[in-house]
């Protein structure tokens, strides 16, 4: 027997599946996502999706170029071959704020790119929708609503009429 | 061939002038965009790119040549240390602060014009810090052992010296490179999973494949956006305190010294603002010729062009400011070398180069008070080359002058390039062109996606009626 991963619709504008994905989550559908050509605003909230937590993370990244610049010149420079130049000590706070400030923007940019691939589990190469006949649309001018088949509400006939009665087009079950 | 709309209709500043021009809705942004690396290779291209390969193989003789024979073959000597390659080095890092400022500072400031030139800028940037970065690297003379700039066990038992400007340099300059490389490949992705699908459409294999990698997988799902517009955001904020350190450590290297002319406060907010100046001076050259050839008019406007052209008239006005200021303060300060120095700049055996300086940089934005101006391609393309020019100059006014004439009259001296100085700044173009002709040919050299997002269309609360296109305000709220 086929699995399925969910049905996938296709809608013409980025009003249409803003309306498609408040009628969906309100039918109470919680398994609902959006594949478009740019990120359609508000839409997030239509489709019950919660804000990003990057920015934690980017913050302890932040936090740890800091600490390891601070650190690395320290010990480089004050314990392990004690450096005076300039008449100024070898672990001297003020010649160390360049160097920190730029290991804490390197860091936190690390965590920022490295950290949004992670919680977004890319890359993926394959991804089960990319079987819909037209998804490659999704990048180009055509807006798409999926509901999993993981959804405690997910059926493969009423879940695909329902996806038909609010206009969407080309509404096909995407195996797993 | 399709007919191209010109609007040539000054922005009202109560009613935004519409950022896609002509009647363009998403399927024509992206046919626009991908057709450039669709097409067939024009001839042009063909041409450029072995003009552009020749200076690059001349690049690569000329610095096996120097590290064969040592830095004696160019005219760098004392009293004048540093020569052409600090100055192409200052020159080139300046041009590579346009991509990261539009990029960032642009979007913290919804400044949404952006949008069709941030991505050519970005590309713009790396290449520039790619050619900026050779410089100071064969500059140290042996070469071989360069990584001690980096802080990694050596031979030597020694750690670098952190108090040294030039060591907050190499950190400055390689988070920078590092940092805009994800910042552009970041804003890539969504491209290229539009290259890849349309390839994948047109049954191009190999295309979809090499695109497809690097798209990692991208199908525009919500769950994704949010997480990828944050880290944009994040990027963003990040990069503009970023862009303005790396070019105030440049100049550090400069004013923590005791040169006179060098060893000014003003250095880190002047050299900022001549790098903005630099690199926007830097987009007109490159984006004027490549909206024209690659048929971007309605996607690249006028008022964009416009809007630049203001901003090198702002920045190049803080230039002249701090040229003028400069004067003051040696006056001022009361230092008779300081207040020689100055003189000697501009009245001095460098005066020409000064001069040059002034009207490059001084004089020839001025030109843009006037909106004729701004709005003519042809003279803005003419005075950006006037701009890049007289910048290159600022920068070796400020090297040579200061060293060539310093405190002791019995050790001055008068700089002479040599045909290897030369011929290496030529070939730093060819790196540049290179990477930038292959970046116009292969990928998307606007951010497709963005775009879109800043289309009337592309409010989800925009209705159907496209009367009100560009209203975003009613269309709001007649959703409420």
């Amino acid at each position: 027997m086929t699995t399925y991963w969910g049905v996938v619709a296709e809608f013409d504008s980025a009003a249409a599946i803003y309306k498609a994905a408040e009628q969906t989550t309100q039918k109470g559908y919680s398994r609902v996502d959006s594949h478009t050509p740019f990120p359609v605003h508000g839409i997030d909230k239509a489709l019950g999706h919660g804000p990003s937590h990057l920015g934690w993370l980017v913050v302890c990244c932040g936090a740890t170029g800091i600490f390891l610049a601070q650190l690395m010149m320290w010990w480089m420079n004050a314990v392990d071959y004690p450096m005076w130049v300039a008449g100024k000590e070898p672990y001297w706070w003020p010649s160390t704020i360049p160097v920190t400030f730029e290991l804490m923007v390197l860091l936190s940019a690390f965590g920022a790119v490295f950290g949004m691939f992670g919680i977004n589990k890319l890359p993926r190469l394959h991804h089960p929708i990319f079987s819909h006949s037209t998804i490659e649309r999704a990048t180009d001018d055509r807006f798409f609503l999926s509901i999993e088949a993981s959804d405690a509400k997910f059926d493969r006939t009423e879940t695909k009429k329902f996806l038909e009665s609010i206009g969407g087009k080309h509404v096909e079950l995407v195996e797993d | 061939m399709t007919s191209i709309t010109i609007i040539d209709e000054p922005e009202n500043p109560l009613r935004r002038a519409p950022l896609v021009e002509g009647k363009n809705n998403f399927a024509s942004v992206t046919n626009i965009v991908a057709r450039v690396a669709e097409n067939r290779t024009p001839k042009g291209w063909y041409l450029m790119f072995g003009i552009a390969i020749a200076l690059l193989l001349n690049l690569g003789a000329m610095i096996g040549y120097l590290i064969f024979t040592g830095v004696g073959v160019w005219g760098n000597n004392i009293p004048v240390g540093w020569g052409w390659p600090i100055v192409n080095f200052v020159f080139w890092i300046g041009i590579g602060h346009a991509g990261t400022l539009i990029s960032a500072v642009l979007f913290l400031f919804r400044q949404k014009w952006r949008t069709s030139i941030n991505r050519a800028s970005e590309a713009m940037t790396i290449f520039a810090v790619m050619a900026a970065g050779i410089f100071p690297a064969i500059h140290v003379g042996r070469i071989w052992v360069i990584y001690w700039v980096f802080p990694i066990p050596n031979q030597m038992l020694l750690w670098p010296n952190f108090k040294s400007p030039l060591l907050w340099d190499v950190f400055a300059v390689s988070t920078y490179f590092t940092v805009s490389t994800l910042f552009w490949f970041v804003g890539l992705i969504p491209d290229l999973a539009t290259f890849r699908d349309r390839a994948a459409r047109a049954g191009r294999t190999i295309a979809a494949r090499a695109y497809g990698i690097f798209a990692f997988g991208w199908h525009g799902s919500n769950r994704h956006w949010v997480n990828y517009e944050k880290a944009y955001l994040i990027l963003a904020a990040l990069s503009t305190p970023l862009v303005l350190s790396v070019h105030s450590i440049v100049s550090f290297d400069f004013a923590v010294s005791l040169v006179p002319g060098w060893h000014t406060t003003i250095f880190p907010p002047y050299f900022v603002a001549g790098a903005i100046f630099s690199g926007f001076g830097m987009v007109l050259t490159l984006m004027i010729p490549a909206r024209k050839w690659l048929g971007l008019h309605e996607l690249v406007t006028l008022n964009h062009l416009d809007n630049i052209a203001k901003i090198l008239l702002l920045t190049g006005s803080m230039v002249g400011y701090a040229y003028g200021l400069e004067f003051f303060i040696a006056w001022y300060s009361g230092n008779e070398y300081e207040q020689f120095c100055f003189i000697n700049r501009a009245f001095g055996p460098y005066g020409w180069a000064y001069w040059i300086m002034v009207s490059c940089n001084v004089i020839s934005p001025q030109f843009f008070w006037f909106r004729s101006i701004r709005r003519n391609p042809t003279l803005l393309f003419i005075i950006s080359i006037f701009v890049n020019i007289g910048m290159w100059f600022e920068r070796f006014v400020i090297v040579v002058t200061s060293l060539a004439r310093d405190f002791l009259p019995s050790s001055w001296g008068y700089f002479s390039p040599t045909i290897i100085d030369v011929l290496t700044y030529i070939g730093s173009f060819g790196l540049f062109f290179t990477f930038f002709l292959l970046f116009c040919r292969f990928l998307p050299i606007l951010a497709i996606s963005e775009l879109k997002g800043v289309m009337p269309e592309a409010n989800p609360h925009h209705g159907h009626d496209q009367g009100h296109g560009q209203d975003h305000a009613s269309g709001h709220n007649k959703a409420h």
